[in-house]
């Protein structure tokens, strides 16, 4: 081997400055993406409600019923799961385990009955995606937030799991951290579904 | 711009921000469709303002006291192309005295916004490292102790970056005459000034006087 060949053997050196550090620009880039991708869809459930809106102003359009009751207890569930992770978070930073492993389970719990009620009401819902436009802007958006959710739930698993397994300490607890921040997120974005779809 | 979502607990507090935000605008389009949207946009531009100008704010960074030796003067110089100047150099060595100067230069890499976010940074940091190897040699020639690293492209985060490598005893911050010195439009000896507890000496190089 030459002397060359040995000076390019390892990568350069890593140049980034603390006021834009790897994790902070990741989670920009993660919220930007999302801001994106939920933006795309509820531009298409704007425009549908603006451009059918005018036939008798009435909306959703009939004979359509948005289950507002049902979503709300769904939003109060998905509300009170935020207030539990973050008891699991503030639980490990102060060293009490059965905090930790209480909250996750509470909100795995929480998010589970979330998803399953909301896969109950899309079968009682009446309609289905293929009828009409705001039957299919309806189950995308709220799909799109399911999708969410169940991605959350598989993170929140494996974050109980490993709760009950013994990891996590008061120092080194990421794993609670960014998994209740994208917990968070879910809980945004469902409260801005909600008042979008459900109530206004 | 700060991050929303930094820590679980900023993340959190996002919830019941946008339950209020979502919950304000629900009951103004309850009552009346304008009244809503009217909600809406002022709650988005108090919102947007009060994001913004909590950016601003910079908490003082504390500086733990330097553990230099007595005989030693430690000397965090922050220039871009103004380390050359005779102010400077002879700052530099009335601030020593009679003790060992020790001396870091932090050239910071100068660059654009939509450069330094999408990190195309190379030609910035070879500038950078241009104008350093002048600097350090021009105070080497002087007999300094000198060294030198590239910063960030804000000064004053090129300080702080500095500051976790480097303890100094005070801070010089070399800029152009007022009216060529953008570092001054934009504040940077008052923000460092605010950010820092340590001595702080600004000297002003003109060095198109000096070539004169």
């Amino acid at each position: 081997m030459t002397a060359h060949a040995v000076e390019h053997e390892h990568p350069p050196p890593i140049h980034y400055s603390s006021r834009v550090s790897p994790a902070v620009l990741g989670m920009f880039l993660f919220i930007a993406s999302e801001i994106m991708l939920f933006g795309s869809f509820f531009t298409v459930y704007f425009f549908d409600r603006v451009v059918n809106n005018g036939v008798n102003g009435q909306w959703p359009p009939p004979p359509f019923h948005r289950p507002v009751f049902v979503a709300g207890v769904n939003t109060l569930i998905l509300l009170s799961s935020s207030a539990t992770v973050h008891w699991a978070t503030t639980s490990i930073k102060r060293g009490n385990r059965a905090g930790l492993q209480a909250g996750l389970l509470l909100t795995f719990l929480l998010g589970l009955t979330f998803l399953v009620t909301q896969i109950i009401e899309y079968h009682r819902i009446g309609f289905n995606t293929s009828d009409t436009s705001f039957a299919a802007t309806f189950f995308g958006l709220t799909g799109l937030h399911g999708a969410h959710v169940f991605v959350g739930l598989t993170i929140l698993l494996v974050m109980t799991i490993r709760a009950f397994r013994g990891h996590f300490t008061p120092e080194e607890h990421h794993g609670v951290e960014i998994g209740g921040i994208y917990w968070h997120f879910v809980d945004v974005m469902w409260i801005i579904v909600y008042v979008t779809v459900y109530l206004l | 711009m700060p991050n929303p979502l930094r820590s679980e607990a900023d993340a959190f507090r996002l919830v019941w921000a946008v339950l209020l935000f979502c919950g304000l605008v629900a009951i103004g389009f309850w009552i009346n469709r304008w009244l809503g949207l009217a909600v809406l946009v002022v709650l988005l531009v108090l919102a947007i303002y009060w994001v913004t100008s909590r950016g601003r704010q910079e908490p003082p960074v504390r500086q733990a006291p330097a553990p230099s030796p007595p005989d030693e003067h430690r000397i965090l110089v922050v220039a871009n192309e103004t380390v050359g100047g005779p102010e400077l150099l002879s700052e530099i060595r009335s601030r020593a005295g009679d003790r060992h100067a020790v001396v870091r230069v932090v050239s910071p890499a100068l660059n654009s916004p939509l450069r330094t976010w999408t990190s195309d940074e190379d030609q910035a940091r070879a500038a950078a490292q241009g104008r350093l190897d002048a600097s350090v040699e021009s105070l080497r020639a002087v007999g300094l102790d000198a060294s030198g690293e590239i910063g960030d492209g804000d000064p004053v985060q090129a300080i702080e970056d500095a500051l976790r490598t480097f303890q100094p005893d005070e801070l010089i911050v070399s800029t152009h005459p007022v009216g060529r010195s953008k570092w001054l439009e934009r504040g940077v000896v008052e923000r460092a000034r605010e950010r820092f507890d340590l001595p702080l000496t600004h000297v002003v190089v003109d060095l198109d006087a000096d070539r004169r």
